[in-house]
Order: structure tokens, then sequence, then C-alpha cells
């Protein structure tokens, strides 16, 4: 081994040191290709949306570069695992836009990556698409000029399947609460609290259990809620949680006993398939089902379907039409920043204001990016079903809940908007389909 | 070897202070490997008793939530620091009295135990807390200062390097007296100390509260650069992360930690990069070959270079 | 007292049931971990990486089976044979190339190894089997419910989680009670947990028993996942989640006590499910408040031995 003197060596740790940032060059006017941080889940419990959200995005990403890119500017995907937690990710923030040179960012699965991450658009000035994550304090505690959400938030997605349960069911008098114990399920758990008190005041929580993130035993609680009997069991678990929760409850017949609602259901259906019992209310966080029965676009409905089962052998879950809602809003939103600009390339602010108010089209309707950032997206609800098409259930009697009717306006907060709801917009919201 | 040291030290600060001007992304990863390195320093001081605490991210947390807590009301990072510094002291001490009355895998698991705890709540108190949400700290005045962003970022880095030098050599001198030379005692045969009249539990305790302090250092200056603190920073494996990091930067030196925790952050960053999907995997080979190949970590692996030794 | 009993007392009843189950769980992971610690003196991070690889082999050869169409009972020894599998593969490979080369070194290195590990194994169950939860449940499924009168109503329990889990436990226990006592392979082992100085002098080939050991805890992990496996679906980082649990109880019971792992098991599962029925938000905590009250009653864990203290 040869020795390094102590100037070579400093000399040598300088040189790997200062390697990415001779990488980093200035925003050209018109770059040559359109590079995109995307922060996903790539390793722990919530890696099952990350690595799918990943496969869409790639697969997507190939197919518009194939098509000749968004406004003539091939994409290019750099991921970033939002698993080590915040102080790294938002590190990698950094060092995607100003060491990469990204001209926009997909951001986050998690909550608290995008509560943590969200103000950097601020900060370094570029466009975040707030691509998966649902909590409503992002667009209701501050107002950003450069981050938009191109789906849903936990709002519509807890009232919804809410509304649903109230119209279907109007006698229910109890209802027990297993959440997972991390922000979602506390905060799905306040927004559902709020809106059913205000909806139908006198329905009892019996039990409100909050098992540890990660669980992978809940013989307890299925006894405790088996014992307790209550109407309806409100669950907003996902993963490998729901699976194992579901798979343990059906086994020992809690399903005849009661009622679940599961609003983060469908990510879950192919794995459990026909595990999954009948007549349950399942949610997908938007109205994405494989299942849908009129989508707005049948044909781009079904090639991004078919190109990704035939791609990755699975049917996509939410996460993956939730990132292939971000890349849509970026092509539509990057095309009328270069329209604006009469075919110029537009700066970060200019891009940025292209997204404000931008509806852009997805393959089952459009999302509306409101002013404040957040985007409408219809929420479908179903119950739970087998038919010969699919190894898994999808939902039946489905009802499609409009964006606008099932989200807090501007400027309020959730939970205050919550608490003025009347029990008259359960039979005045949503329509069949 | 020693006379060496605060040479390395000046070289390794103005090498950091080199790239944190020629990246300016660098500077952040940089101030999270300073203040980890100042946290580390602790489990090297009781490394040097032998006990291995696996629950540190403990005071990490701790540092780091109290300032998340306390700015939208004291709203001065100096401030807020002490504070950080002073309740991660009260609270070391707390546990400390419990904890140092055990030895070997009962105070690593002991320290686990406090540490898990401490994650619990911070997950299960959600109202106060936000549970995995977290809490936001914005951009603060110091002492009084109030700053723009990129001077508030740099100005955090200086602190984070100020404060490293100052610790650093008042660790220097705290293992060089009496009390430091004890712990080596413990080390070996604990009894002998006591013979001698040397209270080995209070020699431990001492140890223990000063590396609750560094942690809540850590910690605070953690909060006060990534500016978002969440429960993850105080859940087990973030306490293996600071004994990797101690024993990756060799426990040879005061200089380890921070050649640790540098090393650590940077091929943590590059293994992201480069591999977003296995980063697990090369941190774990690296530390492996560290181990295998490099015993004394890489301060022992400096020290060789220089001629000197690393012990 | 007498009311709250007459009030509470079925669900007590239940919540001992569900307890039971869930001990028996713990118990089998935490008894290979205790048995590797006992002997090799080394905390084994990657026991939670052979618990979660276990369960995955288990779950894949269960299906594989499945697919082929062997019949549903099968499917038992298959979990056993899996977890035989994983730990006669893995065990032998860990120690003989990687434990083996730093039983010479501290304590703190020797952990940290296995922490390597567990990074690079967290990644290799990524690889191999992906993100997506795998589940296979045939046994749970094949064993049928058992419905448990409650008052007027009945509660439905699987067979599985109510006779199969703690009946392995149980005879895990009185097998291995039984081998360390009455065979000589398993007195010697005992003899190099009590005192390996003096067992190596006596002619004991110490290698040969790490080994063995080592090999016996790396199957006694899988065990326990593969079992776990039809009941719950397997993602990343199931290993994590388990691992720290099985610290507690370590530390709990008392180096290599088999016994004490038994029944600090036992606390901690009846602990738990109680927390469920009557104060669900202190459920994560109770297994550490046990640690902690047990270690403050009996500082050597509950049927630790107190070291001779050596001068």
């Amino acid at each position: 081994m040869t020795t390094l003197t102590r100037r070579e060596t400093l000399a040598a740790g300088f040189g790997a040191v200062l390697l990415p940032a001779t990488l980093s060059a200035q925003p050209a006017p018109r770059p040559a290709e359109l590079k995109i941080g995307v922060t996903t889940f790539l390793s722990g419990p919530a890696s099952v949306f990350g690595v799918p959200s990943r496969r869409a995005c790639e697969m997507l990403a190939e197919q518009i570069n194939a098509a000749g890119g968004i406004a003539g500017i091939p994409m290019r995907p750099i991921f970033v695992d939002e698993g080590p937690g915040t102080d790294h990710l938002v590190g990698e923030i950094r060092r995607l836009v100003q060491s990469e040179g990204v001209h926009a960012i997909f951001q986050s699965i998690s909550s608290g990556s995008c509560l943590a991450c969200t103000p950097l658009s601020r900060e370094l000035n570029k466009v975040m698409l707030l691509w998966d994550c649902g909590t409503q304090r992002i667009f209701e505690e501050n107002r950003y000029d450069y981050a938009f959400r191109t789906q849903g938030y936990g709002t519509s997605e807890v009232l919804a399947p809410l509304l649903y349960l109230l119209k279907t069911k109007p006698n229910i008098r109890t209802l027990a609460v297993v959440n997972q114990d991390y922000a979602w399920g506390r905060d799905s758990w306040e927004l559902w609290k709020t809106a059913m008190d205000a909806l139908k005041p006198g329905v009892r929580v019996v039990a409100e259990m909050f098992p540890r993130f990660g669980s992978t035993d809940f013989s307890t609680e299925i006894t405790r809620l088996l014992a307790l009997r209550p109407d309806v069991i409100y669950s907003t678990s996902w993963g490998g949680e729901l699976v194992t929760f579901i798979r343990q409850a059906t086994e020992r017949r809690l399903h005849e006993r009661t009622t679940f609602v599961l609003p983060v259901a469908e990510a879950s259906l192919q794995i459990l398939g026909r595990s999954m019992p009948e007549g349950h209310i399942i949610g997908t966080r938007g109205d994405h089902w494989n299942n849908h029965p009129a989508p707005a676009n049948p044909e781009l409905f079904n090639s991004f379907v078919n190109a990704y089962r035939q791609k990755f052998n699975e049917y996509p879950i939410y996460p993956c039409h939730h990132m292939a809602q971000a890349v849509w809003a970026l092509k539509a939103g990057v095309e009328k920043a270069v329209a604006t600009k009469g075919g110029a390339w537009p700066s970060d602010a200019e891009l940025a204001a292209a997204f404000r108010g931008l509806t852009f089209p997805t393959p089952t309707s459009t999302i509306t990016l409101r002013e404040d950032g957040q985007g409408l997206e219809d929420q479908i609800v179903g119950v739970s079903s087998f038919n010969d098409r699919f190894p898994f259930a999808v939902p039946k009697e489905m009802m499609l809940y409009p964006a606008a009717q099932v989200s807090a306006p501007i400027g309020q907060k959730s939970t205050d908007w919550l608490k003025t709801l009347q029990p008259a917009m359960i039979e005045s919201t949503g329509r069949s389909i | 070897m020693k006379r060496y040291e605060p040479i390395l030290g000046v070289l390794l600060a103005a090498g950091l202070v080199a790239a944190a001007i020629a990246a300016p992304w660098l500077r952040f990863v940089l101030t999270i490997a300073l203040a980890k390195g100042i946290a580390v320093m602790g489990i090297l001081l009781l490394l040097r008793a032998g006990q291995v605490s696996f629950g540190h991210a403990l005071y990490i947390g701790f540092g780091a939530y109290t300032v998340a807590f306390l700015a939208p009301r004291v709203n001065d990072g100096a401030v807020l620091l002490l504070a950080a510094a002073a309740g991660a002291g009260v609270l070391g001490l707390m546990v400390g009295l419990f904890v140092t009355r055990y030895r070997q895998i009962f105070f690593g698991m002991l320290n686990l135990a406090m540490c898990m705890v401490f994650y619990s709540l911070l997950e299960k108190l959600y109202h106060i807390t936000k549970g995995s949400d977290g809490i936001r700290v914005e951009i603060m005045p110091i002492a009084g200062q109030a700053l723009d962003r990129v001077t508030y970022e740099w100005t955090v880095f200086g602190i984070a390097l100020g404060l490293a030098f100052v610790l650093a050599f008042l660790l220097r001198l705290y293992l060089a007296s009496p009390m430091g030379e004890a712990l080596a005692g413990i080390k070996t045969r604990e009894t002998r100390l006591e013979f001698m009249g040397v209270p080995a539990r209070g020699v431990l305790l001492a140890a223990y509260v000063i590396s609750a302090v560094v942690g809540g250092i850590g910690g605070a200056l953690i909060a006060m650069t990534s500016r978002h603190v969440t429960p993850l920073l105080s859940y087990w494996t973030a306490s293996g992360e600071l004994v990797f990091i101690a024993i990756l930067g060799g426990a040879g030196g005061v200089l380890g930690p921070f050649l640790g925790a540098a090393a650590y952050e940077l091929v943590r960053v590059y293994a992201a990069a480069s591999f977003a999907d296995a980063w697990q995997m090369i941190l774990g080979a690296v530390l492996l070959l560290v181990i295998l190949f490099a015993p004394g970590g890489l301060w022992g692996m400096a020290a060789r270079a220089i001629g000197g030794r690393g012990r | 007292m007498a009311e709250w009993f007459q009030d509470n007392g079925l669900l007590l009843g239940l919540a001992l049931l569900d307890g039971l189950s869930s001990a028996g769980l713990i118990f089998l992971v935490a008894v290979g971990l205790n048995l590797v610690f006992g002997v090799l003196r080394i905390v084994n991070v990657a026991h939670g990486s052979l618990y979660a690889i276990g369960a995955y082999s288990a779950a894949s050869i269960g299906i594989f089976l499945a697919s082929r169409g062997l019949p549903g009972w099968a499917s038992i020894p298959a979990l056993v044979l899996s977890a035989a599998l994983v730990g006669a593969v893995l065990g032998p490979l860990i120690e003989r190339f990687l434990l083996r080369r730093i039983y010479a070194q501290e304590e703190v290195v020797q952990l940290l190894v296995t922490f390597a590990l567990f990074m690079i194994l967290e990644d290799v169950q990524k690889l191999v089997w992906g993100v997506q939860p795998i589940h296979h449940d045939q046994a749970m499924k094949l064993l049928g419910t058992i419905d448990i009168p409650f008052g007027a109503d009945f509660i439905p329990f699987t067979n599985y989680q109510l006779f199969v889990l703690p009946g392995f436990a149980v005879v895990t226990l009185v097998g291995l009670a039984w081998f360390l006592r009455r065979t000589l392979t398993g007195r010697v082992i005992v003899a190099v947990t009590t005192d390996r100085e003096a067992a190596t002098a006596m002619g004991i080939d110490a290698q040969r028993i790490f080994l063995l050991t080592f090999t016996f805890g790396a199957m006694l992990a899988a065990l326990g996942g593969a079992l776990s496996s039809p009941t719950a679906a397997l993602v990343p980082g199931v290993g994590a989640q388990t691992i720290v649990l099985s610290f507690a109880v370590v530390a709990t019971a008392g180096l290599g006590q088999i016994e004490g792992a038994a029944l600090t098991s036992l606390m901690m599962g009846l602990g738990r499910s109680i927390a469920v029925y009557f104060e669900p938000e202190l459920e994560v905590v109770v297994p550490y408040i046990i640690m902690v009250l047990v270690l403050l009653v009996r500082p050597q864990g509950l049927f630790g031995v107190i070291e001779t203290r050596r001068v």
C-alpha cells in the first residue's frame, strides 16, 4: 500500500468533496433536458407506495420522451429516498436544486416530508409539485408561490367516505377507530370525528385505538372489537398494516359483525386478493379506480393501466396515478409557460405562475390547481365487490364526489369548515355513477 | 500524534469552510455533520469508560424539540442553544442517576429504553408535538441580530464550527484531567478505582451529563439547520448512527467524531445520489470495511498516514 | 377492586388469551438473541434481519408449495423447515466470516459489525423480495377458529394464534432447557456462558461452541419470523421493529437466561394486551416500563447472576 502524504490525502479529500459542485450548471436559457427531482420512499414500510410510483414516473418519462418530450425537451427524473428522515431529505432537496440543477421537484409521500420541504420552494425559488402527501396543513397554514398539490388532500379523502357511509347506512350508532399511530392516522381521525359530529351528532365512539406504526399483530385490537361489536370500524391504515389487519380480522369473522370504512384501501386490494371481504366501504384517495365506469379519456386511461401492467405485471395503485397526475401537470404547466413567453424558456417565477389556476386533464377527469395551490381531485367511493374482470376487490355502487363540494373553501381551515357542515349535505352531495 | 491534533483540527476546519464556500448545498450537509460530530463526542466520552449508549438520540431529539418548542417564545438562536444544552443536562442528570448504576448491556439497553419512550411520547402526544408531521423552525435572530437566510445559514455553520472547536478543546482537557483518566479505570477494573477512593459512579455520572449536554447542543444545531424536527431524530436507529459515527471516526482522539460525522454524511449523500435504493447497504459495507481493515477508524488511518500512533 | 373485577373480569380473560399468543412470539425471537448474547457476548442487531429473512423465506416457500398443489398441512412443517434452512445457511456464514474476526475487539465494535450487517441485510431483503407486502396465511386458515364464550356473546380466536404460537414457544422453552441441562453440548454452552475463561481453560473448544450457538440463535430468529408469517404481511422494515423489543427482553431477563426470557416475554405480552383493553395509548411503552421496574429491583435482570467483581 502506498502511503499518501498529508497534502495528497487532503487534496484527494477535497476533490471528492468538491466534485458534485462542478456538476452544477447555471440554468441555461433553454435546457437540454428537463431535470425533475422526485422524492419518494425507497426504503422502509412506505416503499410499498414509493417504488410503484417511481416505476410509474420512469415509465411515463420514457413515453413522453419517445413522443418528443415536454415542450420539445426530454424529461429526466432524479429520485431521492425519503426514508432516512427530514434532516437528510432537506439536504437532498438543496443538492437537487443547487448541484443537480433540477427545474422542478415532485415532492414527497409523507406529510412530515412535505411540511419540512415545501418552505424550501420559497427559499430556493423552485417549483414544487406535491404529488402524494395529504396533510391539509400545507396550504391552510401558509401561502406558497412555488408549491402546488396536483391531487386531492386529507379533507376530501376523509369526507367523501363519511358522506357515503351516512347515505348508505343512515342508522349507525356506534363506531370504533383503528388508525396507525402517526400524523396521518391522527389527522384523518380528527377530520372524520369533526365532520361526523356535524353531519350526524350522537354517534358514540366506543374505542379509539392507535396501534404503533408498523405493527404486525392486531389480534388484541381485533378481540376487543369483536367484543364491542361497533356498527362501523373506521381505519385509514395502509400498506402491510392494512393487509395484516384485514386478514387477521376476516379470519376471525369481524367483518360479519361490523362495516369497515377504509378510505385508503385501494393500494392494498391487489395484495389482499380474494381475502378482502365484500360489502365494505373503500376509497382510493381520488377517482382513479381500475374499474372506473366512465373515465373522461378511456383511451388514455387504458393505455396507462395496460402499459403499467405489461411492464410490471400488476395493476397500478393510487400512488402511480398520483405520480402520473404530477407528470401531466408538469407537462401542462411547462407548455403553458412556454406558450405564454411565445416559445422562449420561462424563468422559475414564470413557470410557477403558469401553475396557478392551471387545469390539466387526467385520464379520468380534469384537475384544477386552486388559487391557494391545492388541487381539486374528485373522489369516488364504493363498496367492495368481486367481478370476473379483476382477481381482486373493486368498488360497486360507486358515488362520485366533485372535489369542490368536499374541500374546505380557500382561506378556511378544514377543521373549522367541517364543523359548519349541515346534515342536508349527506343527500345533496355526490352522484351515483 | 497528540500534538498534531490541533493542527489537523485547523486543517479539517479549513477544509470544511472551503467546501461550504464552493458548494452551498454542502454547507447544509456539513453543518449537520458538525452537529452530529459534537453529539458524538459524548459517545466518545462514554466509550472511554467502556460503556456504549444505544440511546443518545434521546438528547439529540430533546435538544431539537427544545428549540422547536421555545423558538416562537424566545426567538433567539443563542439563547435557545443554551436552553437546549441546559435542558439536556438536567434530563441527562435525571436519567444518568438511574442508568449509571448499570454497566455494559444493561447500560446500553436502558438508554435505548429511555430513547424509545421519548420517541413514543413524541408520537403519542400528537396535539402538542404534531406527531410524525413534526414542527417547523423558522429562521431566528441570533444574539439579537436579525439575519437573512444565507447569513443565517452561514452563522449557524460558524457557530457549529466554533462550538466544535471549543467543545473539542474542553473535552481534551477533561480527558486529561483525573476525572477523565478515571473513566479508563471504569473500563478496565472498576473495583480498583474504588479501592483508590474514587467513586466510580460519580465519575461515570459526570461523563454522562456532559454527553447529554453535547447531545442537546448537537440536537439544537440540527433543528436550527434543517429547520424541521420530527420524532425520527430519536428513533433507535438514530442512536445506532451516533455509535456508528464514533467508531467510523475512531475513538482515539477528539477529532475522530468530526472525521466520522463528515465521512458518514458525505458517504450517505453520495450513496443516496448514486444508488437511491441501496444507500443503507453501501453505508453498512463502508462501516464493515473500516472495522475489519482499519481498526482505529478514520482517525487511526490518518494517524498512520502521518506516521504517528493512532492511540 | 372486587367491583372492578366484576365489571372487567371477562375482558381481562380475553386480554390474557391475547397476551399469551403475543408472548409466544416475543419469546421465540428474544430467546435466540439471549442465547447468543450469553455465549458470544455480542448484542446481535442483525437478529432482527434474520427474523425478517426467516419470515420472508417461509412465505416464499409456502407460496411455492401451494403453487405446486401440495396439501395444506404441508405448510406447517414448511415453516419450521424454512427457518432451519435460513439459520443453517446464514448462521455459519455470518459467524465464520464476520464475527470470528472480531471476537478479540471491544464490545462496541462487535455490536457495530452486526449493526452494519443489519443495514446491509435490510437492502438485501428489498432486492430479493421487493417492497409490496407479502403474505401466505395457509397455515392460519387451515387450522380454523375456535369460539370462546364471552358472556352471552362469543369471540372467535384463530387456533393458530391461540395454540400453535404459544405451543411452539413452550416446546422451544422445554426443549432448550432439556438441551442445556441434560446434554453434553448443552452443558458446555452453559459453562461458556457462565465463565468463558474457565471453560476454555478446561479444554472446551470455544470456537465450535460459538459457531453452534450462533447458528442455533439464527435458527430461532428465523423460526420466530417464519411462525409470524402466516398472521402478518411482510414489508420492509419489519426486522427493525422486532429487534428493539427483543433487546428489552434480553436485558430484563438476565443474560443468557432462557427461563428469564420466557417470564419476561409473558409479562410483556400480557402487559401490552391488557394496555390495549384499558389504556391503549400506553401499549407501546409498557415493555420499557416493565424493563425499568425489573432492573430497579433486580439490577442483574430477573434471572441474572451477579458476576463476581474482579480486582
